[in-house]
């Protein structure tokens, strides 16, 4: 194809890109630099029957105008990303001195709002990420088995957690894992213990912020690995079997080595999605116990009338770098299969 | 063949007929749970005392007078005007499925027939964009829509949503395409076609199978979307996904969290006709980047 004829072929999807996804980053970047302004102080007089006080008294109008003006702010360098809300060099520097155990120090450091979300984020990612694969896999030789009448159906029950509106499939299980609901109230009978609350617990909320992701994400590697199951080949299975391997064996050895490059496929596809948890968290009503680095931007363009652009645009910043890390590996990997493919 | 072997049941088998079964009941069960209890009143389908309450609806036959209720839908759908959010969702997501297929058809046909490494720079690049979580561009959009004056209007968030759509879209067209042998359009082109009406004459009746897979999922990102649309649409545009979310932070009336129940199982039932048709289609397409890859 010629350059010219590629040029106008590409040019709708690639300006909707580098307008909606590339730009958006620099604007990002940009706001992050920026903090909002101060507001506009002023002092007057004022004088009553027992003398004169002086007064300060936000000047509304002139804080407005400034807003106007300058939208981004005030210029604060990288200040933003140091301060108490994300990076706070600070406050870890002190609870690393003044805490005299390592529990201590995590506990000091998970009450600042960044570190809560990101070690959340992390832990969600690399909990779910894995519990899905392995999952996936044992479901996918189960439904293998199945005889071909029931399994279509099968499938079709099994896609439906993944496709339901995250938000909405959220609600679902929250519902029923609610003091009320009926697996909420059947728990709180079953140990006994009325006030057994997921909104009250974190270790609870955790692991039901965790569930809740294995059973959204698990039909995907589900069904990735079972079309990979249909490519297994007949005869080098039946040629394990003939050398005495055990099922079990065929399966680690012959099975499970021919799905690998669907594992790495799944993985990236699974660390991406999990990376960017934030709907459970807003269906769970999860805040107070656990927060996500993408509800913690929310959470400051939220701010009514008020959104803390510097806020979202640091951590958004800081949010990229960390997909940026996570996928890098991979990243190296699909660019060097492009080039063996290549040459 | 099935063999002896493979019918036999081993205790491996056991298990693992066991874990599937359980599988689809956790799979299926929330659902029907959620749809049978959205017909009952709150103090059924949240009822602390006994769970059975739910089944049988005790107090809804109390307060209504029958097993069932519509309640939850009429205050859903009639009360809180949510066939407006309906409407609205309906305009975002059709035109947000068309303009992303026109152009990551246009493309992903390009990408599949330059064997130039810039086609490759932007299918890399597209994969780094897919990874970006939506809410780190929303807080990058906002700012400049304010300033613009765009923001809340549907034809922003629309772009916005086909401009997210497009690195998914790029990779799955393009790999559709790559699988239509070649010497098709570059036959059309030796007859005298421009690349241009090879395209629309030659190719564009036989993508079809391509496209339906991949407007599925374009489908899917629109409707599904909570962060785009929950913060850049006006109260008036807003859409059925943030709609269900301020059911929820309004004041816990009696009984408004069964209009919240109720609008969930409302938007749940087009997915699940969608996946009863499209079953092949959505499984093809799950799998199209991972099998051939």
């Amino acid at each position: 194809m010629k350059h010219r004829t590629f040029f106008w072929f590409i040019l709708p999807t690639l300006s909707a890109m580098v307008l909606f996804i590339a730009l958006p980053i620099v604007s990002v970047f940009i706001q992050s630099l920026f903090i909002q302004h101060e507001q506009v102080i002023v002092v007057s007089e004022s004088c009553g029957p027992f003398g004169c006080t002086p007064t300060t008294s936000v000047d509304t109008e002139a804080t407005e105008r400034l807003r106007e003006e300058k939208p981004l702010g005030r210029f604060n360098g990288l200040a933003t990303y140091g301060n108490r809300s994300h990076l706070a060099f600070a406050e870890v520097g002190e609870a690393w001195r003044s805490s005299d155990s390592l529990g201590g120090f995590v506990d000091a450091v998970m009450d600042l709002p960044f570190y809560k979300a990101l070690i959340f984020t992390l832990s969600y990612t690399f909990v779910v990420t894995p519990l899905v694969i392995v999952l996936g896999l044992a479901i996918a030789v189960g439904v293998n088995k199945l005889p071909s009448l029931i399994k279509g159906p099968s499938i079709f029950v099994s896609l439906l957690p993944f496709l339901v509106t995250p938000l909405v499939g959220s609600l679902i299980l929250f519902w029923m894992v609610d003091g009320d609901g009926i697996i909420g109230a059947s728990l709180q009978l079953l140990f006994n213990d009325p006030s057994l609350s997921v909104k009250a617990s974190t270790p609870l909320m955790w692991i039901m912020l965790m569930v809740y992701g294995v059973w959204h994400t698990l039909p995907f590697s589900f069904i990735t690995f079972y079309a990979g199951l249909q490519t297994v080949p007949k005869d080098i299975l039946e040629a394990a079997q003939i050398d005495g391997a055990s099922k079990w064996q065929s399966m680690m050895l012959v099975v499970v080595p021919h799905l690998m490059p669907l594992v790495s496929f799944v993985t990236l596809m699974l660390l991406m999605d999990n990376f960017r948890v934030f709907e459970p968290i807003v269906s769970f009503n999860a805040q107070a116990h656990a927060t996500s680095l993408s509800w913690f931007i929310y959470n400051d363009l939220r701010e009514a009338g008020n959104p803390l652009y510097a806020s979202a645009g640091a951590t958004s910043m800081l949010t990229i770098l960390g997909v940026v890390i996570l996928l890098t590996p991979v990243l190296i990997r699909t660019w060097r299969d492009f080039n063996r493919k290549a040459h | 063949m099935a063999t002896t072997r493979d019918t036999r049941l081993t205790p491996l088998a056991i298990v693992s007929y066991g874990a599937v079964a359980l599988w689809l009941i956790i799979a299926a069960f929330p659902f029907f749970w959620t749809f049978w209890g959205s017909f009952k009143v709150q103090a059924d389908f949240f009822s602390k005392a006994d769970w059975t309450y739910a089944v049988y609806g005790v107090n809804t036959i109390r307060e209504t007078g029958g097993s069932f209720t519509g309640q939850g839908y009429e205050g859903a759908w009639v009360q809180e005007e949510f066939w407006k959010n309906a409407i609205n969702s309906t305009v975002v997501v059709f035109f947000t499925v068309t303009i992303s297929l026109t152009f990551g058809t246009l493309g992903g046909y390009a990408l599949a027939r330059s064997g130039f490494r810039y086609a490759f720079w932007i299918l890399f690049a597209a994969l780094v964009f897919r990874a970006m979580p939506h809410i780190t561009l929303v807080s990058g959009y906002l700012l400049p829509f304010f300033e613009w004056n765009i923001w809340g209007i549907k034809p922003t968030t629309i772009i916005v949503l086909v401009a997210i759509n497009q690195p998914f879209t790029l990779w799955m067209l393009h790999s559709f395409f790559l699988n239509i042998p070649k010497d098709m359009d570059e036959s059309a082109m030796v007859d005298g076609c421009t690349r241009f009406q090879a395209f629309r004459y030659v190719i564009i009746p036989v993508m079809w199978p391509g496209v339906i897979t991949t407007g599925l999922f374009s489908f899917l990102l629109a409707y599904n979307d909570f962060a785009v649309t929950a913060m850049l649409l006006s109260e008036e545009n807003e859409t059925i996904i943030p709609a269900i979310n301020s059911f929820l932070g309004s004041d816990q009336v009696e009984g408004s969290i069964m209009f919240a129940v109720a609008a969930v199982v409302s938007v749940t039932a087009p997915l699940l006709v969608l996946v009863l048709f499209f079953q092949r289609q959505i499984v093809s397409g799950l799998t199209a980047g991972a099998v051939k890859g």
